[in-house]
């Protein structure tokens, strides 16, 4: 008796998680599937748009009109970033397909770069039509690998999720047909980097290794950098302080520095250029208190800071509170214009003024002598090129980059329109809108929580 | 019953109205309205909540009044600098916050009380306070704790988030600082930080802040579910320095802990350096 029972018990619970077993196959099957939908989604997009691609600049060779060239790589430029998109979606980020994505982002600046353009003024020259010949070339044969790709995976069934779990186990990935195919592909566009992409392009991309060779001052040893760490920080004697070289990777050769402080309790980090020992950046990490000072009052520790370090000629362009902590941006002046290539970031602990951090990249290696020149067109020439709808609230003169990569001398306004404020750069030599941008107003939570 | 207690809540809202124009007018005599401190763009607090209602109340400020000092508060501050003959510089100091007290009045209650709610408001002088708030329920309900106790005072305060990011994108990437580089040195979590920021840049990696942190097999941390974790504020504060700056990764785009890295490939990259844990590299 108490056997039968015990036995349809049994039963009944073997019958139970069978069933359950079967359910949890069910649901974690169906998961799986939506996630190679995805993928296989993204992976045949990506086939679409790169065929769109080929078609598009294909058929921009053939235009002689500027009416039909300006739209049409617009086109390619808005193929390129939604390939560029799916790529992303795809499980890669491992996998050295980067080639293949570069090329198209670089494709894609060409190609807006001349859509933008005035082509009436400025048409395409003989070197931008070949260049736009090379990439057609190089689009077709791109396509046509992906194509063999995408076959293979449609024949043999091969599935994303096992790309991805050969990924991730990693012992030999090389056996996986589509891992395979990626890879041809991404050699094949390593070999197009000779593509001339004109000088604007370069410009950017250029490497600052030269700027950091023009520091000055000279190489300085590792205990000399302890040393001049521990008189910037103004450190006590039983502070730990570790001097670590930066690696071969690394854009400039600098030291590292961490320091513990013992009587505060903090961590503070720097980096110094090995060259002439100059901070890059200090970040302390200590537990800041309530706010017991107000922003103007940190903003004149953070003024005492920079005066202490020779950076006097420096103007305050924004001031942020957050909390118990002020960040303040400067920017190098020279000659009453205003150097933006040049600034420098300071944070200050509002609970007792200390400088608790310092960013100085860009002014580091932005020094150089510039030629403040005396503007071609006046301040009243320049604010008539400016929407009228604008009311204008202040007036500045100052150097910006341009999106060319240059170094452009502008009027800057200030200037309102309803309630909201944008910062407008006018080339001072031109008369161009070099820059607009509307200043954020800060960001009320809508419903936090 | 439920009649008598809306009664009871009308009769007592009426007479906070009555009394809280009779408080504040004393309140206005008083000089030091304001606390000491100098005013200046970009402060957050009460003090800017303050200058905000005053410049509403004698109509230079149109905007939003949420105790953050943004460009909108700075014009309205430099107009009426300049309407009252006082130095014009967006600075509320001193005297500016004196002739601005003895101008104008400042509804504190009415202010506060709207501000916790989370109700849309206004402070204009010469239009009844009645009339300059929202009607009905408010948006945001106020948390109440079990107890039936008031929560700690969470003041709907604005908050100043860095240009071009809004308060969600700092709250995705702290979330994947967090998931990722919890326990690492502080100076390691802006590094993470900033590798998101530089991947955004970067050519070949997608160009939003969602694109690259949900990109697959991007980030362990996002791929078993621990982004979903509640960052701490630390997490919140590496992301702020890093979107304001801070990069002590020089510009790096990969990192991995070379413990448990199972990629061959992510050794052939150039490394610049290792904090805590992570190798950070080209």
């Amino acid at each position: 008796m108490i056997r039968t029972i015990l036995i349809t018990i049994l039963a009944i619970a073997v019958i139970g998680t069978g069933y359950w077993g079967y359910k949890e196959h069910q649901e974690k099957n169906a998961i799986l599937i939506n996630a190679e939908n995805n993928y296989q989604r993204a992976f045949h997009d990506l086939n679409f748009h790169i065929d769109a691609l080929e078609e598009k600049i294909g058929t921009t060779l053939a235009m002689n009109s500027r009416q039909q060239i300006s739209p049409s790589l617009a086109e390619v430029w808005r193929l390129t970033s939604e390939a560029h998109n799916d790529v992303g979606q795809l499980p890669l980020a491992l996998l050295p397909f980067n080639k293949t994505e570069e090329f198209l982002t670089k494709i894609g600046e060409f190609s807006y770069r001349i859509a933008i353009r005035d082509l009436e003024k400025d048409p395409l020259s003989k070197d931008e039509y070949a260049t736009l010949g090379q990439l057609h070339k190089n689009a077709t044969e791109i396509k046509n690998e992906l194509r063999n790709v995408q076959a293979t995976v449609m024949k043999e069934n091969l599935r994303w999720m096992d790309v991805e779990l050969a990924l991730a186990t990693e012992n030999d990935p090389m056996d996986n047909t589509v891992i395979n195919g990626l890879k041809t592909v991404d050699k094949s566009v390593e070999g197009y980097s000779e593509v001339n992409w004109g000088p604007e392009m370069t410009k950017i991309s250029e490497f600052e290794d030269n700027k950091y060779k023009a520091l000055s001052g000279k190489e300085i040893t590792k205990q000399e950098a302890k040393n001049l760490a521990i008189k910037f920080l103004k450190l006590n004697k039983n502070s730990k302080v570790i001097v670590e070289e930066n690696g071969k990777g690394s854009p400039y050769e600098a030291y590292r520095i961490s320091v513990n402080e013992p009587k505060s309790d903090s961590n503070i980090y720097l980096e110094m250029t090995k060259k002439g020992g100059h901070p890059t950046w200090i970040l302390e990490d200590r537990n800041v208190e309530d706010a017991k000072i107000s922003l103007y009052q940190g903003r004149e520790k953070a003024e005492e800071f920079l005066k202490k370090h020779a950076m006097d000629k420096m103007e305050m362009s924004t001031s942020d509170q957050y909390e118990n902590i002020g960040i303040y941006t400067y920017v190098k002046k020279q000659d009453d214009v205003r150097i933006y290539p040049q600034t420098v970031t300071i944070k200050v602990a509002l609970d007792n003024g200390d400088i608790i951090g310092y960013e100085g990249m860009n002014y580091l290696i932005g020094e150089k002598d510039r030629q403040i020149t005396t503007p071609a067109i006046s301040q009243k020439e320049a604010q008539g090129k400016l929407n009228p709808k604008l009311k204008i609230m202040e007036t500045h003169q100052g150097i910006i980059r341009n999106d060319l990569g240059e170094e452009v001398q502008c009027y800057e306004f200030l200037a309102t329109m309803g309630n909201e404020t944008f910062r407008i750069f006018i080339n001072a030599s031109t008369g161009m809108e070099e820059k607009v941008k509307k200043l954020d107003d800060p960001n009320t939570p809508v419903n936090s929580m | 019953m439920m009649k008598s207690g809306n009664l009871f809540v009308k009769v007592c809202l009426s007479l906070i109205l009555l009394v809280i124009p009779l408080l504040s007018a004393v309140h206005v005599e008083n000089t030091d309205a304001f606390t000491a401190q100098v005013i200046q763009h970009g402060a957050t607090g009460e003090d800017v909540i303050e200058l905000q209602s005053r410049l509403q109340y004698l109509g230079f400020y149109n905007g939003k009044i949420d105790g953050v000092f943004g460009w909108g508060t700075y014009w309205a501050l430099r107009n009426f600098q300049y309407e009252f003959g006082l130095k014009v510089d967006g600075l509320a100091g001193a005297t500016t916050k004196l002739k601005l007290a003895n101008a104008s009045q400042y509804h504190e209650g009415f202010v506060k009380r709207n501000i916790q709610k989370g109700k849309k408001f206004t402070h204009y002088g010469g239009t009844p306070l009645e009339k300059q708030t929202q009607k009905g329920k408010a948006p945001a309900k106020k948390p109440t704790g079990q107890d039936g106790k008031a929560q700690p005072k969470q003041p709907k305060q604005g908050k100043n988030v860095p240009s071009g990011y809004s308060e969600n994108d700092i709250q995705l990437m702290a979330n994947a600082v967090y998931g990722e580089a919890r326990g690492e040195p502080y100076v390691g979590q802006v590094a993470v930080a900033a590798v998101i920021l530089n991947r955004i840049e970067s050519t070949s990696f997608p160009n939003t802040i969602s694109g690259v942190i949900f990109e697959p097999r991007a980030f362990t941390a996002v791929a078993d579910g621990q982004i979903w974790l509640t960052p701490n504020e630390q997490a919140k504060k590496a992301v702020l320095d890093a979107i304001n700056g801070w990069d002590p990764s020089n510009g790096c785009i990969y990192y991995f802990n070379p413990d448990t890295a199972t990629s061959g490939w992510i050794w052939t990259r150039s490394q610049v350096t290792q904090i805590g844990k992570h190798i950070f590299a080209k």
